[in-house]
């Protein structure tokens, strides 16, 4: 390909930073071009992303100069990656101070301190994104970051050669100030103990938090005196066949929202064998629900396990590489989970010949960049091909077309780490546990007005007030207004429905769903419209703008919540009409699953409005 | 299999120990089979009618058999289907959401209805999302449809004061300005005029992606424009929004040829349109073959007051499918005379 570049080149400090992921430039070889007929995964497209993330955490933000370069060396068109670029929130595409606050104002936060740590800030740092040019520091608001157990939440970065990131929860505005006090280095905040975000640690019964707060996150060893990689050897013994046997006995579905047949995803990727020798797993780690932090906690706890889970299911299915793609706000479990693989590596548990046996299986970790869509599968195969993070229309499905055109396998990541205990216990033993149409244990996030927050484990059938019990009752007033459950893209309750079986037939069986399993109660205080407008407001700035009932039908629904909120009475009295129609079109008519959601959770806090606004303390927006 | 996102899983789809072919296959639609081999044919029930059409078709050339007309907004006969405008939904039994039928494959027993309660909804919804948040004044078979479905745009309220020049370009993924819903939000933005040949006014684009896949591998393959943004914000860009000639564009024209609504415009008609000379009704349409070169592109001249006022391409013409080069979109100034530059 001919490229056209303009004019700007980079800094020494912006060629390092390529360099240092895509290697130095070789003026011998002509490097850069490549076929055009060679297979996409050969090509180096994939390595876009990881490249900016290197330009952006070395220098602030990604200037023209970069990306020519980056360009030049993938041979990519500047137009291209300029749009993959802008496309993530993370990302700078204009001169950036190098140190960076991001304050979560998602709706966990924005009941436990956020605004407060906004006002601050902005009272010190004028308006998010906002800097003088010769500033050091600026602030913005963020999306859920996936510490709603230790809300309010921040995150801190600050870009440079020795470029460091590190989350702060529980923050004040105080401390955030301070870690940025001197940039150049990074923060220690005193270590939080792991009960505050696995209450249960420690408590017979347990099965995926079993180990937690017993290990070493980082130490293979106290992985392996644990019990780890039993089951890897159990699976390698028993043979792909009777491992997907195992998965399918165990009626296990998927926990990322979907609830899709783990066995059925499985059985396919291995079918495909024969005409498809190459294929990909793929963990899906893009955990970006606002109220989840299910995956985080597992993933920093014990991320040794999540990567014997990878192998097991790499070598069950016959996939030679996997990936694991993690969104790009969560420092600690990248750092333990990019750790935990070259350990494994090292000590032959991934490669060539694992477990000194002729099989072959690796990890490749991927870092999403600040986007919530790419946690939906196609979305993710195209960032991590290099591609905007736009999903794809279904069908084909992943297991036929997915990463690279490959079929894959796609799995959340606590859907896998489910993989060992199934492997060593039996498919039927996991199966026993549960319900019949919802089998075995379930990873519960409990966040907002609740006793105890956190990550909690149960077996499927405990209702919504077992949740709730489990975790200390009602927190704030004491009072339940409602509770939020499966996220920004889940539905809110009464506290009449607080009986509800939390399975995903019970939950469905009501027009709720599951989901990514969160529990946000909301006690008396609270104003539900604002937590609705934010919940709208967030499906606005994440929709990819792909399709044009979901781009357009997210500004649109929220202006009508503005409109009938706002008490303004122009345009209210069609707001409620509006809002239906438009929740329609974007469910029956999206292109993916975020669309599809956009308006569940709005639409099902209006329907129990009234009973929402008996309960409040005398407040009245809706009237 | 049906195609799919991105674009160039396509070309690269070959068996693995094949060797690589060294001439690069042209993008466009798969050639007929040789005639004799039948294709095999699947049934499949349209509003109650039973259709037999052949395997691989799509549910929109299913339609089409029965003379049902459906609406497109992002579909072009020359292009891969990118299923973004979502106007050409179809409700098809079994399925929970509603299938876009340029891009669905017909499937042996499927049963699909064109013109249910909530398709109707669904496509007078998606026009009037666009006919409110884009100047639709150039588009008229948007505004048809429009009409056809009873849409009500302004019901959304009046439209947001539009963006100063090289504003919309400043939008950071993920952030936007709080709303307090009196007005609706728009992408009206002023015209982006920076070369002699054509404009681009973005706020007439509703996004249908169709220039990018011309400018890329559907047919220029120079990759000069792409979607940057997000969400709402989500607009067809170069690079850091640099003006057009510093960009990689050849002027080869195709994304005008393939716009559907007006955003792309050949300079010469935006002049026109702006003085208030354009008169589409008067025009007349000669075909002819482009004179430059070998190729033997077929040009529709559109002639107004015996002067000629821009160039198209059929897209049944076989040659380029209704994509040109910069000498066939804009070289006719030459036959105007000499002393009428312009």
């Amino acid at each position: 390909m001919d490229l056209h570049i303009t004019g700007q080149s980079p800094d020494g400090d912006e060629r390092s930073a390529v360099d240092s992921v895509l290697g130095p430039l070789q003026a011998s070889k002509a490097e850069s071009y490549h076929l055009p007929q060679e297979r996409p995964d050969r090509s180096r497209r994939h390595l876009l992303l990881p490249v900016l993330h290197a330009i952006n955490s070395r220098v602030g933000w990604i200037s023209p100069g970069a990306l020519n370069y980056a360009c030049s060396r993938l041979n990519l068109p500047p137009a291209e990656a300029f749009g993959v670029a802008d496309f993530y929130g993370l990302f700078s595409m204009t001169p950036r101070p190098r140190a960076v606050i991001h304050v979560c104002d998602d709706i966990a936060c924005l009941i436990r301190g956020a605004p407060a740590i906004c006002e601050h800030l902005a009272g010190r740092l004028g308006p998010p994104g906002a800097a003088e040019p010769s500033s050091e520091l600026t602030w913005l608001k963020s999306p859920c970051l996936g510490l709603c157990e230790r809300a309010p939440a921040a995150l801190v970065s600050a870009a440079g050669p020795k470029a460091w990131e590190c989350a702060l929860a529980p923050a004040t505005a105080d401390d955030l100030l301070a870690a940025m006090d001197r940039p150049e280095r990074k923060p220690e905040p005193p270590p939080v103990p792991t009960s505050l975000s696995v209450p249960q640690q420690g408590r017979p019964g347990l099965r995926l938090l079993r180990r937690v707060g017993r290990l070493q996150p980082e130490s293979l060893q106290d992985h392996l005196a644990q019990g780890g990689y039993e089951a890897l050897r159990k699976a390698v013994d028993l043979g792909p066949e009777r491992v997907i046997g195992e998965v399918i006995d165990s009626k296990l579905v998927g926990r990322g929202g979907a609830a899709f047949p783990a066995g059925r995803k499985w059985e396919a990727v291995y079918r495909a064998r024969s005409s498809q020798p190459v294929r990909y797993l793929v963990c899906n780690a893009d955990e970006s629900e606002p109220g989840t932090f299910k995956d985080r906690v597992l993933m920093e706890e014990d991320p040794f396990l999540l990567i014997e889970s990878m192998t097991i299911a790499g070598l069950a299915t016959g996939c030679e590489q996997g990936f694991l793609y993690i969104r790009g706000e969560y420092p600690l479990a990248f750092e333990r989970l990019s750790h935990a693989i070259r350990q494994a590596r090292h000590h032959g548990f991934l490669g060539k010949s694992i477990l000194n046996l002729d099989l072959s299986f690796d990890i490749e970790i991927r870092r999403g960049a600040g986007a919530y869509i790419c946690g939906e599968e196609t979305a993710l195969f195209n960032s991590i091909e290099g591609f905007r993070g736009e999903p794809r229309n279904k069908p084909p499905f992943p297991t036929e077309v997915g990463l690279f055109g490959r079929p894959t396998l796609v799995n959340n990541v606590e859907t896998l780490v489910n993989i060992p205990g199934i492997v060593l216990w039996g498919g039927r033993s996991f199966a026993a546990v549960g319900t019949p149409r919802s089998t075995g244990t379930k990873l519960f996030c409990l966040s907002g007005h609740v006793g105890r927050p956190g990550v909690y484990e149960v077996p499927f059938g405990a209702t919504l007030a077992d949740l709730l019990e489990l975790a200390g009752g009602v927190g704030g007033s004491g009072r339940l207004q409602g509770v939020l459950i499966g996220g920004a893209a889940g539905t809110f309750l009464s506290p009449g429905e607080l009986d509800t079986p939390m399975t995903f037939e019970g939950t469905r069986a009501i027009g709720a769903a599951l989901g990514s399993a969160v529990v946000m109660p909301f006690d008396d205080s609270v104003d539900l419209s604002k937590i609705l407008l934010r919940i709208a407001a967030f499906f606005r700035d994440e929709s990819c703008g792909q399709c044009v009932p979901c781009r357009v039908g997210t500004v649109r629904q929220e202006e009508a919540l503005s409109r009938l909120f706002g008490g303004n009475a122009q345009g209210v009295g069609q707001a409620p009409l509006q809002l239906a129609e438009i929740g329609q079109v974007m469910s029956d008519a999206s292109i993916c699953g975020l669309g599809h959601t956009a308006s569940s959770a709005i639409q099902s806090a209006l329907a129990r409005w009234s009973e929402f606004s008996d309960l409040r303390q005398g407040l009245n927006p809706d009237d | 299999m049906e195609k799919k996102k991105p674009p160039t899983q396509d070309r690269f789809s070959f068996n693995d120990s094949a060797p690589c072919p060294t001439v690069p296959v042209p993008p466009g639609p798969i050639p007929a089979p040789p005639p004799g081999t039948p294709r095999n044919r699947v049934t499949l029930t349209v509003d109650g009618k039973t259709v037999r059409v052949p395997e691989g078709s799509t549910l929109l050339e299913a339609c089409k058999t029965l003379g049902i007309d459906t609406p497109t907004l992002c579909y072009l006969e020359n292009l891969n289907p990118v299923n973004v405008c979502r106007v050409c939904v179809v409700e098809l039994e079994g399925a929970r959401t509603l299938v876009p039928a340029c891009s669905r494959r017909v499937e042996d027993g499927m049963a699909i209805r064109t013109d249910s309660e909530r398709v109707r909804l669904s496509r007078r919804m998606v026009l009037e999302f666009l006919a409110s948040s884009v100047d639709v004044s150039t588009a008229p078979e948007l505004q048809a449809y429009l009409e056809r479905y009873g849409g009500q745009p302004e019901r959304y309220g009046p439209a947001t004061a539009p963006a100063a020049a090289g504003e919309p370009e400043t939008a950071r993924a993920g952030v936007h300005c709080p709303t307090d819903g009196q007005t609706a939000a728009t992408v009206a933005q002023p015209v982006k005029i920076d070369n002699d040949l054509y404009v681009r006014d973005y706020g007439k684009c509703i996004l249908c992606y169709k220039c990018v896949q011309a400018c890329g591998e559907e047919a220029q393959n120079t990759f000069a424009i792409a979607v940057a943004g997000r969400g709402f914000d989500s607009r067809i860009s170069t690079e850091y929004a640099v003006p057009l000639p510093d960009s990689a564009c050849v002027y080869c024209g195709n994304c005008i040829g393939v716009c559907p609504t007006g955003a792309l415009m050949f300079k010469s008609e935006y002049d026109m349109r702006e003085a208030g000379t354009w008169k589409e009704a008067e025009q007349e349409r000669t075909d002819t073959i482009c004179p430059y070169c070998g190729v033997g592109c077929t040009l529709t001249l559109h002639v107004q007051d015996n002067r000629i006022v821009k160039a198209t391409s059929p897209l049944d013409q076989e040659v380029t499918r209704g994509h040109l080069c910069i000498k066939g979109r804009f070289g006719w100034q030459f036959v105007q005379g000499k002393g009428k530059k312009k």
